[in-house]
């Protein structure tokens, strides 16, 4: 079956040559990734630097992010602002976007347009003007993102809860949108300090997607990134996080009306791609547990025994700091989180005592080859995977060797990885304690007046 | 390998004239209608069909129906219960989606376009229209889940400025109604069966088809999907809605931002004001990080993380909104800003700058409406479900290039009247 779609996708995608994508290196250190991709008239253009709330410290967590905003704040050859109108200009849509591992910048837009947002990119990655002026208000942006994504919505601050007490010496502890307390004392100098530390070529990796032809993009990029100067970069500490020896339990309380239930245990990652099997089964498990509706979480929990309203499991086997596999949920009207906990550690047990079927293995492989191929229909998707695998320390070329690694995961792999990493010793256990959202009633009243 | 997808053959850089799609277009020999676009570059095939059964048929009383009917199809069809539906698609590398909005119910099928995957596929999504099952047991739990989860949302300052805004804007009309734990809780398997049999049926269906396909397959594959569904008869829609007088509504709640909405009912999908509209609303806050609501409202004063305004044209006419959150305590203030630039704006319409502006985003961008097969299927499937015609997206640059500043000055005054405007507010000190 494999062999067929496989042979089946070489003839219906216009795959140029088998080196797509293509990859060059600038003298200045900055890698060049272009994949072709000539099924209309687009492209995307995206700059990743190697730079995230990982690379914090304390009291300035939220500080790649804020320097995120204020890469839209001008140069001296571009106004603040200007960055987007002349995106917008050009007929293309831009935005950014900071995570733990990398901050990335990207540009969509008709592939005549391409040259001009390189030129953009490129000036932005060593004139950036920081502004205190700008500054100044930015910060209440931030500030006012933070309510929006955190402050006010409860499951993501138990998720926050949860990862400041899972990491304790390693900096996965601080949300990446940084504490409120960090975002008030913040200053543009220390904005500028960022950017000045990591904003350069050697740090960055360009990816772009679309219908360009790569030696044209190489001379581009040779042109317009090629004249920055690299610099060599502060040390990275490791921070390990120590191992966790014993369970750790959290709650929150916030205006809801359901609790919800996390379960974190400390789980690897891939940091060699021929060497390493765990993660490749404990992505396996995760799609034998949670990979479409009837898997055995939704089956079994919500349709069967009905006692959660949803269940899911969160697991990157790709990142440059440690590990964590989720399982997490929301119990049903009658059951409580002991309930559901009870519930969801009867599975993993399961699977430690009895293992994983072969159909599930089988389907579970069929998915992730369909998915290969549903991918192709975006452009944008296609240079996130490309990113995405750079950011973690890892090569864009180890995608489809990961992929298949995960298709040779055994039955016994599954249930190996279900036995060693779902101890309580690394556990963290976070709840949801739903409040009314006055002291007295649980339901608004609307009043409502001309 | 042909260098360019045919869809784009007719692509020219120095044209507005650009070919959006080639959208074939006929009629099964029960009544549905279908729109297929060939496209052959990925082994893929989408097919989406669309009912006239969103909420906005809801019979009164009965508010949920629309939405936990569409829920329902799928987890149980003829011989097959909800988890071999969903083993098969999985084992298939398949996947079944949609769902219920105000006006349509959709059900849509991703399948490998290779015969011996889409042949199965396409024979589970045949079945789940013809003949889904409405398990009691299963609808019981999903009406729990269903109930458990608005109780949930109804603890959001979104989901009850959301819910207000819609009840002040449409008072007498379906679009104002939204469910409650209590209505959804006096639902039965019988309202649902009334009203599949109502909707779901081949004169309220449109059908389509986006994928690596022949002409001669995409008929045979609409042939047997209509011929499994009823013939029935269209749906009578309800009285436009009426806009009435101007009013604020106050929703107490202890989160830390506002969050504000402002607007009215505007236009229907087809009307002929779409394009200066469209254009128009560009420049006051359609168009991302450079409307003048962003402008004024985060750049210069740091007020909200998100601020917009946008109209959605629905089967009748459909809100034009404008929305943000903000810190609690300069709500007053946000919302005065809000409201200058939007008077300013109704007063003085885009300056030839702006326009410019609007127009060559909107028109420069159109290639990356339809640069994937799933953006191709979203697109074709509104027009084929309002009834669009076959030309909107081959004629959609010129129709922006046309608008003039007082067409959208005219335009916004007809539909964005100031004094009929509502404004609701959730968590305002």
């Amino acid at each position: 079956m494999i062999k067929r779609l496989l042979c089946c996708l070489c003839l219906a995608v216009a795959l140029p040559v088998a080196a797509n994508p293509f990859e060059t290196t600038l003298k200045n250190g900055m890698r060049i990734i272009v994949k072709e991709d000539r099924r209309a008239p687009t492209v995307v253009h995206m700059v990743w630097y190697r730079a995230g709330s990982i690379d914090e410290v304390d009291g300035s967590s939220g500080l790649a992010h804020v320097l995120e905003h204020m890469m839209f704040k001008g140069t001296p050859s571009i106004g603040p602002g200007e960055f987007s109108k002349r995106v917008a200009a050009a007929g293309g849509r831009d935005n950014a976007f900071t995570s733990r591992d990398y901050t990335a910048y990207f540009q969509q837009v008709p592939k005549e347009k391409l040259e001009e947002m390189m030129q953009l990119e490129a000036d932005r990655m060593r004139h950036l003007n920081v502004d205190p002026k700008e500054f100044a208000q930015e910060i209440k942006v931030v500030m006012e993102e933070r309510r929006m994504r955190t402050d006010d919505h409860p499951q993501s601050k138990l998720f926050e809860q949860m990862n400041a007490v899972a990491f304790q010496a390693h900096p996965y502890r601080r949300p990446i949108i940084g504490w409120m307390s960090d975002l008030e004392n913040m200053t543009a100098a220390d904005a500028r300090a960022w950017y000045d530390q990591w904003y350069v070529p050697n740090n960055a990796y360009m990816v772009v997607v679309g219908d360009v032809d790569h030696q044209a993009v190489f001379k581009l990029a040779e042109q317009y990134y090629g004249g920055l100067e690299g610099r060599a970069l502060p040390q990275r500490r490791p921070q390990t996080e120590p191992q966790q020896q014993g369970a750790r339990r959290i709650s929150v309380k916030a205006p809801a009306e359901l609790p919800m239930l996390v379960m974190g245990y400390k789980a690897p990652v891939i940091r060699d791609v021929n060497k390493d099997r765990d993660p490749y089964a404990l992505q396996m498990l995760g799609a034998i547990l949670d990979g479409y509706d009837a898997a055995r979480f939704g089956k079994r929990l919500v349709r069967e025994q009905q006692l959660a309203i949803s269940v899911g499991i969160d697991y990157d086997a790709t990142a440059r700091g440690p590990g964590m596999f989720y399982l997490f949920g929301t119990p049903a009207e009658g059951k409580s989180v002991a309930d559901l906990e009870a519930a969801l550690r009867g599975e993993i047990v399961r699977i430690q005592q009895e293992g994983v079927a072969e159909a599930e293995l089988k389907r579970a492989r069929a998915q992730i080859l369909a998915a290969q191929i549903y991918k192709l229909d975006s452009m944008f998707g296609q240079a996130m995977e490309i990113g995405g695998a750079e950011s973690a320390g890892l090569s864009y070329k180890d995608n489809a060797r990961m992929i298949e690694k995960v298709q040779q995961v055994t039955a016994e792999e599954v249930r190996a990885v279900a036995k060693k990493y779902f101890s309580d010793d690394t556990l963290t256990v976070g709840t949801l304690d739903p409040q009314p959202l006055d002291g007295k009633a649980r339901r608004p009243v609307a009043a409502t007046r001309h | 390998m042909k260098r360019l997808f045919a869809i784009f053959a007719l692509w020219c850089l120095s044209a507005l004239a650009l070919a959006g799609v080639n959208i074939q277009h006929w009629t099964t020999t029960g009544g549905a209608r279908v729109y297929f676009v060939e496209s052959s570059a990925l082994p893929i095939l989408d097919v989406q069909v669309d009912f006239a059964a969103g909420s906005m048929f809801d019979p009164p009383g009965k508010s949920g129906v629309a939405a936990l009917t569409r829920s329902l199809l799928d987890l149980g069809a003829g011989e097959l219960d909800e988890n071999a539906i969903a083993d098969r698609l999985a084992d298939l590398g398949a996947g079944m989606g949609g769902g219920a909005d105000t006006d349509r119910a959709s059900v849509s099928l991703r399948t490998l376009a290779a015969a011996d995957k889409r042949g199965p596929a396409l024979e589970l999504l045949r079945l789940v229209l013809q003949s889904p099952r409405f398990d009691a047991a299963v609808f019981e739990r999903e009406k729990a889940r269903t109930i458990a989860a608005l109780k949930e949302a109804l603890t959001r300052p979104d989901t009850i400025a959301g819910r207000t805004f819609w009840a002040a804007l449409y008072p007498e009309h379906p679009y104002g109604r939204k469910t409650s734990p209590e209505e959804l809780a006096a639902l039965t398997r019988e309202d649902l069966q009334g009203f599949f049999q109502r909707y779901y049926n081949v004169r309220n269906a449109s059908i389509t088809i986006v994928g690596q396909l022949s002409r001669q397959e995409a008929g045979q594959l609409a042939e047997r999907l209509a011929a499994s569904l009823p013939a029935g008869e269209a749906p009578t829609l309800p009285a436009a809605p009426q806009i009435g007088k101007g009013r604020t509504g106050i929703v107490a709640h202890p989160a830390s931002q506002s969050h504000i909405y402002v607007g009215i009912p505007a236009i229907e999908r087809g009307h002929a004001d779409f394009f200066p509209m469209l254009v128009g609303n560009y420049t006051l806050g359609g168009g991302g990080f450079v409307s003048r609501l962003m402008k004024e409202v985060r750049d210069k004063r740091g007020y909200a993380y998100s601020v917009y305004s946008t109209f959605a044209p629905l089967r009748q006419p459909g809100p034009f909104q404008i929305g943000l959150q903000t810190k609690r305590s300069q709500a007053g203030e946000a919302l005065k800003v809000v409201r200058s630039v939007l008077d300013g704006f109704l007063r003085e319409g885009p300056t030839a700058e702006e326009l410019a502006a609007a127009k060559a985003n909107l028109i420069g961008s159109f290639p990356l409406r339809l640069d994937s097969n799933r953006k191709i299927l979203d697109n074709v499937a509104t027009i084929g479900f309002y009834g669009l015609p076959l030309d909107y997206l081959d004629t959609y640059q010129q129709k922006v290039a046309a608008v003039t500043a007082e067409q959208v000055k005219q335009a916004f005054a007809r539909h964005v009247r100031s004094e009929n405007l509502v404004t609701v507010m959730v968590a305002a000190d």
